[in-house]
């Protein structure tokens, strides 16, 4: 145990996710011999994410302001959505710079065994961006995997009586990989959405 | 034994660290394991989807100071890539897991009739020959009784006696007029002939019944489960019962 305050410092180190107590010592002892300006800028980056950092109001998005900026950006498509579990989604997805259209984020997935359900995902505010009838296209890309896939089969028997088209992302062999290492369930969905070569 | 080989049903994940999860599974032999599965997350990880919940594989486990860790894994049936296409027996199968996780309490203890009951429950669920509700409390009724808690359902829990009235909880099933105690629910005589059969496996019979017994006999044998497992089931709040 060491002095009251830098032991509050590790404990506090200690909560955040992946920092064991080893860590969280060392990150401590880190702050203790860095410069003043760097600890003084650090404090105050966190304090000003918390501060400043709020929801979209229209996807759920982490955003400065009321609206992300991709929701601001009139450029993007409004006739398409993209349906993803997190904001850090969102991130992947802009990086691909495939698409263009807007983007909703759930706060999660269906989970029953973590007694997470329909209603505590943003799923109700969905629907509604989906009433006026602007929306065509609705991309569920939510994480392929069991929760990820029992969300998006929800979520399609809801939207699809509304006349939106619903589209899932596909699933297949990642590229890089080695064929006989492909588990059957994958190697299968990839035969499944198998395309026709053009050439 | 620093490496060992056993067939199991992953009941669930959490994750840990950057790209790992903690895998629980009912395993035939070993009974329940928690084990480190490195890399799953990745999407180049080579366990790919054989270490989702639902699906029953083959694994080669190393032993670990606190978990254990999976270097291989082969799939012997995916029940999941079936149950996510039917929300309904997927949230029924989610509620199967969570019981077989409760009801199997200590780790390393061989529970081989668990994991038969839960393999049996998951391919009928699959095969979906039958109403989900109606497998998922067959389900709960025949896990609670390999548990040791079945309910009496055809005689006195407390007496005996064949003349029963009531359905008491805290008694352990079905009551006489003497023996009941204050609270006690009085079922209509088809939900207990239904429970009787859902226990049994007398499927003619099951599926015969009609919904509002299905329904009296839903809530008797969730309230009956959460009773003796002195723990509610989560994912019961979330079972679409159609």
């Amino acid at each position: 145990m060491y002095e009251g305050v830098v032991q509050n410092l590790i404990d506090e180190l200690g909560l955040l996710p992946g920092v064991g107590p080893k860590s969280a010592q060392r990150i401590a002892f880190h702050l203790l011999s860095a410069d003043p300006t760097d600890v003084k800028r650090l404090a105050h980056a966190l304090l000003e994410v918390k501060e400043k950092v709020r929801f979209c109001r229209v996807c759920g998005n982490v955003a400065a302001e009321d609206d992300c900026r991709i929701c601001r950006d009139a450029r993007r498509d409004l006739h398409v959505i993209c349906v993803v579990e997190e904001s850090k989604d969102v991130v992947a997805i802009e990086r691909t710079r495939e698409f263009r259209g807007r983007y909703h984020v759930l706060g999660g997935a269906i989970s029953p065994i973590d007694g997470i359900g329909p209603d505590d995902l943003r799923i109700r505010e969905l629907m509604t961006r989906l009433a006026d009838g602007q929306v065509t296209e609705l991309i569920l890309a939510t994480d392929p995997n069991l929760e990820g896939e029992a969300t998006a089969t929800y979520l399609a028997r809801l939207v699809k009586p509304m006349g939106v088209k619903v589209t899932r992302l596909a699933s297949g062999l990642p590229v890089g990989g080695d064929l006989e290492y492909a588990d059957e369930v994958t190697l299968g969905r990839a035969f499944e959405g198998r395309r026709l070569l053009d050439v | 034994m620093s490496l060992y080989r056993d067939e199991g049903v992953v009941l669930r994940t959490q994750k840990l660290g950057e790209a790992d999860r903690i895998v629980t599974i009912l395993t035939k032999r070993t009974g329940k394991v928690r084990a480190v599965a490195k890399g799953v997350r990745r999407t180049t990880s080579r366990f790919g989807a054989r270490l989702e919940p639902f699906t029953h594989v083959d694994l080669q486990l190393h032993v670990g100071r606190s978990l254990d860790v999976v270097t291989q894994a082969e799939t012997l049936r995916p029940y999941g890539e079936a149950l996510i296409a039917d929300y309904p027996r997927y949230t029924s199968g989610s509620a199967m897991l969570e019981t077989a996780d409760r009801l199997t309490v200590g780790e390393k203890e061989p529970a081989l009739r668990q994991f038969l009951l839960l393999i049996g429950g998951l391919r009928t669920l699959v095969e979906g020959n039958h109403e989900a509700r109606l497998v998922l409390d067959a389900y709960f009724l025949r896990s609670l009784a390999v548990a040791g808690y079945a309910p009496a359902l055809e005689s006195c829990a407390r007496c005996s006696a064949q003349s029963v009235r009531a359905f008491a909880i805290v008694a352990g099933g079905v009551v006489c007029g003497a023996c009941r105690p204050a609270g006690a629910a009085v079922p209509a005589a088809e939900t207990l002939a239904l429970m009787v059969a859902l226990l049994r496996g007398d499927w003619p019979s099951a599926d015969a019944s009609e919904s509002r017994h299905r329904t009296e006999c839903s809530g008797l044998v969730a309230a009956y489960l959460q009773w003796h497992i002195e723990h509610g089931i989560r994912s019961l709040r979330h079972v679409e019962r159609v």
